[in-house]
């Protein structure tokens, strides 16, 4: 395997396994290259990509930003904010005024679930998820198992605990596909008001208390409550979700074995994971953040090769 | 497609022993040098030429890397199958030094050429040299020359030059590829 099956990444759920060794075996090499004192390679000089975000982002548009650069590729900047939607302008209509700048992909964050396929189908450019609603963000799913990958040798075999708000998170719905693809064991942990009825459907176990998940898992991926998007009370409060599925180090010191604790940020801290925890030599949550810039450079790159060639 | 060999292994042995000595006459004791293989094929002649040296002068310890030069290519979406990439291996500082690129077969020189960008972006050694097996002559696109070569060999455009180590194919020895027109 030399080449991606697909053109576009709009979601784990359409690549195959191969796919992600492939991604993974490539940013392998880019890692090396962001590590260097040129952290720089001429690969996609002649690609033009644009960021499009109609959601707030910082890590994913820095990442992104930067793996872009990296690889030499001219990037133009989208915020949803400064520009024509709020006049009006429907998404279709948008991507299409930019591409006609000749622009060569897309890189898409949106509210909506669903909207990079359906620009993927409507106009004529390489489209990467960066996030769409509830539905999926690919490249965090694929920067989390390299992380793994990283740090305990395999994917295969593994035990991780996705614990937080999964009904509202593309994060935990990405990484269970990733993880599962790769031969992961997935369990979901969290108040059961913030799971969702038939995920157990998908394959993954299902627990609501903390300390039995954790004494399970060889990775607990910890997320965040996402305030914004919580349209009724989920649970009676911060305080009280911290109490039951917030980490601390004297849960930690419990267990049987040492875990590896990952955050796909932003990290509220104190409420999903104790700041002790999070600043810890078990977290690898700086490492995902290097990581992200090398995966995203592998998807970009293979994504690239897919371009029709120059005339 | 018809093959004949034209260089066996005996021919392959005696080239790289010649190789060795021409690189210690113009390197001495290879203190200020560093021999870098470019990825995949030219670490096999690397491998060959550092056992060779030790052999010749069993003080010797130069020191070596290897370069891939994927991101580097000038034909990134403009060849028919895409590339994978291979390891990049540069542990040593070339700020200063004497770089000997190490290849197999040198043909149009566009791998070179992206071997010394790759190259320069990891320092600016104060010389670079290169070292090929196989320098099929007349065939280049770039201005190009070789200052240690194994064997010229003059061969058309169909044609192919491949050369095979004992270690990856089980036989050391360069072979002439002719495809025959319909």
């Amino acid at each position: 395997m030399s080449e991606l099956s697909v053109e576009h990444l709009i979601g784990i759920k359409s690549l195959t396994e191969s796919d992600i060794q492939l991604i993974f075996a490539t940013a392998d090499n880019f890692k090396q290259v962001i590590n260097r004192p040129i952290k720089k390679v001429p690969t996609l000089r002649d690609i033009t990509i644009a960021n499009l975000f109609f959601e707030n982002s910082t890590r994913t548009k820095l990442s992104f930003e930067l793996a872009e650069k990296r690889l030499s590729a001219d990037v133009i900047n989208f915020s949803a904010g400064s520009s024509s939607v709020s006049k009006g302008e429907t998404l279709v209509d948008t991507v299409n005024n930019i591409l006609a700048m000749k622009v060569d992909m897309v890189v898409m964050r949106h509210p909506n679930p669903g909207a990079s396929v359906f620009l993927s189908q409507r106009v004529n450019s390489r489209i990467i998820n960066a996030g769409d609603g509830a539905h999926e963000h690919p490249t965090q799913a694929l920067l989390d198992s390299y992380s793994i990958r990283e740090k305990l040798g395999d994917v295969a075999g593994k035990k991780v605990v996705i614990v937080g708000d999964i009904l509202h998170s593309r994060v935990a719905m990405s990484n269970i596909f990733c993880l599962q693809k790769m031969g992961a064991e997935v369990m979901v942990c969290g108040p059961k008001t913030l799971l969702p009825k038939y995920i157990d459907k998908m394959g993954v176990k299902v627990e609501t208390d903390l300390k039995k998940a954790l004494n399970w898992c060889d990775v607990a991926n910890m997320l965040r409550i996402q305030m914004e998007r919580l349209d009724i009370s989920y649970f009676p409060s911060l305080r009280e979700y911290t109490m039951q599925f917030g980490l601390t180090a004297q849960i930690l010191k419990e267990l049987k074995k040492p875990i590896t604790i990952m955050h796909p940020g932003p990290i509220n801290r104190g409420v999903e994971i104790s700041s002790a925890i999070a600043d810890s030599e078990q977290a690898i949550i700086l490492d995902q953040v290097e990581n992200g810039v090398a995966v995203r450079m592998a998807i970009l790159y293979l994504l690239a090769q897919k371009i029709d060639r120059p005339q | 497609m018809q093959s004949r060999t034209i260089i066996d292994n005996k021919g392959v042995n005696l080239t790289i022993t010649r190789l060795c000595y021409q690189l210690i006459e113009n390197h001495q004791d290879f203190s200020n040098t560093i021999l870098i293989a470019l990825q995949p094929r030219g670490t096999f002649l690397l491998d060959r030429i550092i056992a060779k040296l030790k052999e010749i002068k069993p003080d010797l310890y130069p020191k070596t890397g290897s370069i891939d030069i994927t991101f580097y290519r000038d034909d990134f979406r403009r060849g028919n199958s895409p590339i994978v990439a291979s390891r990049t291996n540069m542990e040593h500082s070339i700020e200063g030094r004497r770089i000997v690129l190490v290849d197999d077969v040198l043909y149009t020189g566009r791998s070179v050429r992206s071997a010394m960008d790759a190259l320069l972006d990891f320092g600016r050694p104060i010389q670079v040299e290169l070292l090929v097996f196989i320098d099929r002559r007349f065939k280049r696109h770039l201005p190009i020359q070789p200052e240690y070569v194994g064997s010229r060999v003059d061969s058309l455009n169909s044609e192919r030059v491949i050369m095979s180590w004992d270690e990856k194919e089980g036989k050391d020895e360069v072979q002439l590829y002719t495809i025959e027109e319909k």
